[in-house]
């Protein structure tokens, strides 16, 4: 028995001295918290990008609100949020910030005899039943949007996000841009005071609860309702065509917009102009501060993002559903990082 | 120094010890003493300060939140995380009639199974009874949530609730509380689900003082020609009555504080509404869903402060408690 646990012993102290060893090879390992929406890629880029460079990534997902607050108290290199923090925050906390995926909310619903992309609804229209002024899927407004279409004489049930959620921030951003009346009573933000319906924990919880509930519609993060093959709805967008939900229309909205006018990337990609772009888009976000204490964990938080971008990257957010940014959006943030992210001595972390 | 002398061995029992070693050993017994006493007090004392700990941080925490809405925290009913306005009434009512529903439906089908396991049931059924009963209070919560949303809650829609519309929904006065969209979620599906979980808790409490109760007691009653009904109530109750109200205060707190079935059926709306159907919100769940991503100060104040309420309420309903069994104790050997 004493020899054994004097084995175990030797071995266990073999271990951590070759494993001492083996770590400062690599720096330090970098360390990230936030979002919840883009885990799954953050995880999948991580795995990925450690077999390639032997470094290793570690996300934590606890939130949006969460992840601000970790990266304002330096506990992780980087920070993650659905919600782009407003320019003058950014400051404040001297943090920079840079978008890294595009996602959205989509509506869907559950009406007897009605196919995923043959609903048709405008945004005011959405909003008005959101807010519950619309309650009946026969009603007028909904039934002019949708000749021929059969529409049951039942009653909407709301579903929305109970949790504090990116995904909500978009709906509610786009609600209040597109509903003056929106915008005066609930207005947007990761959670708001919901006048109607019934509040779902996270995606699965919305989805549940349409699925089961007929006669509801509910907004779900992109991916899910991809992946669950949920029944989606036609959205007006602001050039007036009605569009369906695919990688293509969120890329137009991204594809759009002008981020050079756009400082600290504090762009909310809702209502964007343009033919074929999806209106309630957005990109998620990464936090940084701009003066790097740990100047090599930096870099390698920079080097990291800068993989993710490259097609490499791209291909597996694809395989995820999550839509990458254009060429044009990437350039702007690799330049972005260098005129920002800084060491102590104020020299760039990545040349 | 070798091992502390404390214990006395077969060798010193036939040859018997100094003086000198006695004292010795004693001066060493009493530091032993000493030590336990003061280590089992550190421990004690270690809860208290905890106790102290949490609710100093929990009120320094709620104060941006009492020191903006005053009182009147405890009496709106806004909720509005934009506008950052809010109110604790939505949650509290939310909070309260679940739990009631629960030991309006929990205490009495747990004290028959108390009863059924104590006084009727056959042996060979007692054992696998009892611990049925105990492994499904060991069931973690976010089961009995899960399936409260995927099985119980379509069951209650489709089947339940449109009967409970057509009858008690057309009664005068308590109608209105069985009316609405059948949708499965809501305040009476909650508190079905939480009397579910509380059942276990207060059934096997119930059933482990009522097999205290002597056999003497009971037999003599029996004697007298009581009925096993007449046993239950006037021997066995009266004999026990501080165990099962602690049990049903244990299963008051469990419903009290439960979380995530609760947020799972409850349907996380901020409003009061009169009917059971419609849904509502509780202390704990709005806890579960906001408190991760609430960024502004005022909404995590707020946030903490509810919890602060929580604290309270399960405070109060120990003092209740402990204000009822001293009432009942006073009453004792004058009622008959």
């Amino acid at each position: 028995m004493q020899k054994l646990l004097g084995k175990l012993a030797l071995t266990i102290a073999t271990v951590a001295v070759s494993s001492s060893f083996v770590v400062p090879a690599h720096a330090a390992d970098i360390t990230g918290a936030g979002a919840t929406f883009p885990y799954p890629i953050y995880a999948k880029w991580a795995a990925v990008y450690k077999e390639k460079s032997g470094m290793s990534m570690n996300y934590q997902s606890i939130g949006s609100g969460g992840g601000i607050k970790q990266i304002k108290s330096k506990t992780v290199d980087f920070g993650a949020s659905d919600m782009p923090l407003k320019p003058e925050e950014l400051d404040k906390e001297g943090l920079t910030q840079f978008p890294t995926v595009i996602g959205g909310a989509v509506p869907v619903v559950n009406i007897k005899g009605i196919k995923p992309g043959q609903l048709k609804l405008t945004g005011q229209v959405l909003a008005d039943i959101f807010q519950g002024k619309v309650t009946k899927w026969n009603d007028p407004a909904i039934v002019a949007l949708n000749k021929g279409v059969a529409l049951p004489d039942r009653l909407i049930v709301v579903v929305h996000r109970s949790d504090g959620s990116g995904t909500t921030f978009l709906w509610t951003n786009y609600l209040s841009k597109v509903s003056a009346g929106w915008k005066s009573a609930i207005g947007e933000g990761t959670a708001v005071s919901w006048p109607a319906g019934v509040g779902g924990k996270g995606n699965e919880g919305v989805a549940q609860y349409v699925q089961r509930m007929e006669g509801s519609i509910g907004y779900v993060e992109y991916a899910y309702a991809l992946q669950n093959k949920m029944t989606d709805v036609l959205l007006q967008n602001a050039g007036g065509e009605f569009v369906k939900a695919n990688a293509d229309s969120f890329k137009a909205a991204a594809a759009g917009a002008d981020w050079s006018k756009a400082p600290g990337f504090y762009l909310i990609l809702t209502n964007q102009a343009g033919k074929s772009a999806w209106p309630v888009s957005g990109a998620t976000f990464i936090l940084m501060h701009k003066a790097q204490a740990k100047p090599d964990s930096g870099r390698e938080v920079l080097k990291f993002f800068n993989w993710c971008y490259s097609d490499d990257g791209d291909k597996l957010a694809a395989a995820l559903d999550y839509v990458p940014l254009p060429a044009n959006v990437i350039k702007q943030i690799q330049d972005s990082w260098k005129a920002n992210i800084k060491d102590a001595s104020g020299k760039a972390l990545l040349n | 120094m070798n091992a502390v002398p404390s214990e006395i061995t077969a060798k010193e029992m036939v040859q018997p010890i100094s003086q000198e070693a006695l004292a010795k050993r004693m001066r060493w017994q009493r530091v032993g003493d000493f030590v336990a006493h003061r280590v089992t007090m550190l421990f004690a004392l270690l809860v208290l300060l905890l106790l102290v700990a949490i609710m100093a941080s929990l009120v320094l925490g709620a104060l941006p939140a009492f020191q903006k809405f005053g009182f009147g925290f405890l009496s709106s009913t806004t909720w509005d995380p934009v506008g950052e306005e809010f109110g604790a009434l939505n949650a509290i009512y939310g909070t309260l009639v679940t739990s009631f529903i629960a030991l309006l439906f929990g205490v009495p089908v747990s004290f028959g199974i108390a009863v059924f396991l104590t006084e009727l049931c056959p042996n060979w059924l007692k054992r696998p009874m009892g611990v049925a009963v105990e492994l499904l209070a060991g069931i973690p919560s976010i089961i009995y949530g899960m399936w409260g949303l995927f099985f119980f809650a379509p069951f209650f829609a489709e089947h339940v609730q449109p009967v409970l519309m057509d009858t008690l929904g057309q009664l005068p006065y308590v109608g209105g509380m069985f009316q609405g969209a059948p949708m499965g979620l809501g305040t009476l599906t909650a508190g079905l689900i939480l009397s579910v979980m509380v059942i276990p808790f207060i059934a096997s409490v119930m059933r482990d003082v009522f097999e205290v109760v002597p056999a003497v007691l009971k037999e003599s009653a029996y004697g007298l020609g009581a009925t096993t009904w007449e046993v239950m109530w006037n021997v066995v109750l009266p004999y026990t009555k501080a165990g099962v109200v602690g049990g049903v205060m244990l299963g008051l707190g469990r419903a009290l504080g439960e979380t995530m079935a609760v947020t799972f059926v409850i349907g996380n709306a901020h409003n009061i509404d009169l009917s059971l159907f419609s849904p509502a919100t509780s202390i704990a769940s709005t806890l579960a869903n906001e408190f991760a991503e609430a960024s502004g100060e005022l909404h995590m104040s707020s946030l903490i402060a509810l919890g602060l309420v929580l604290f309270f309420i399960t405070f109060v309903v120990l003092v209740i408690a402990k204000l009822m069994l001293m009432r009942l104790s006073k009453g004792e050997g004058r009622s008959t």
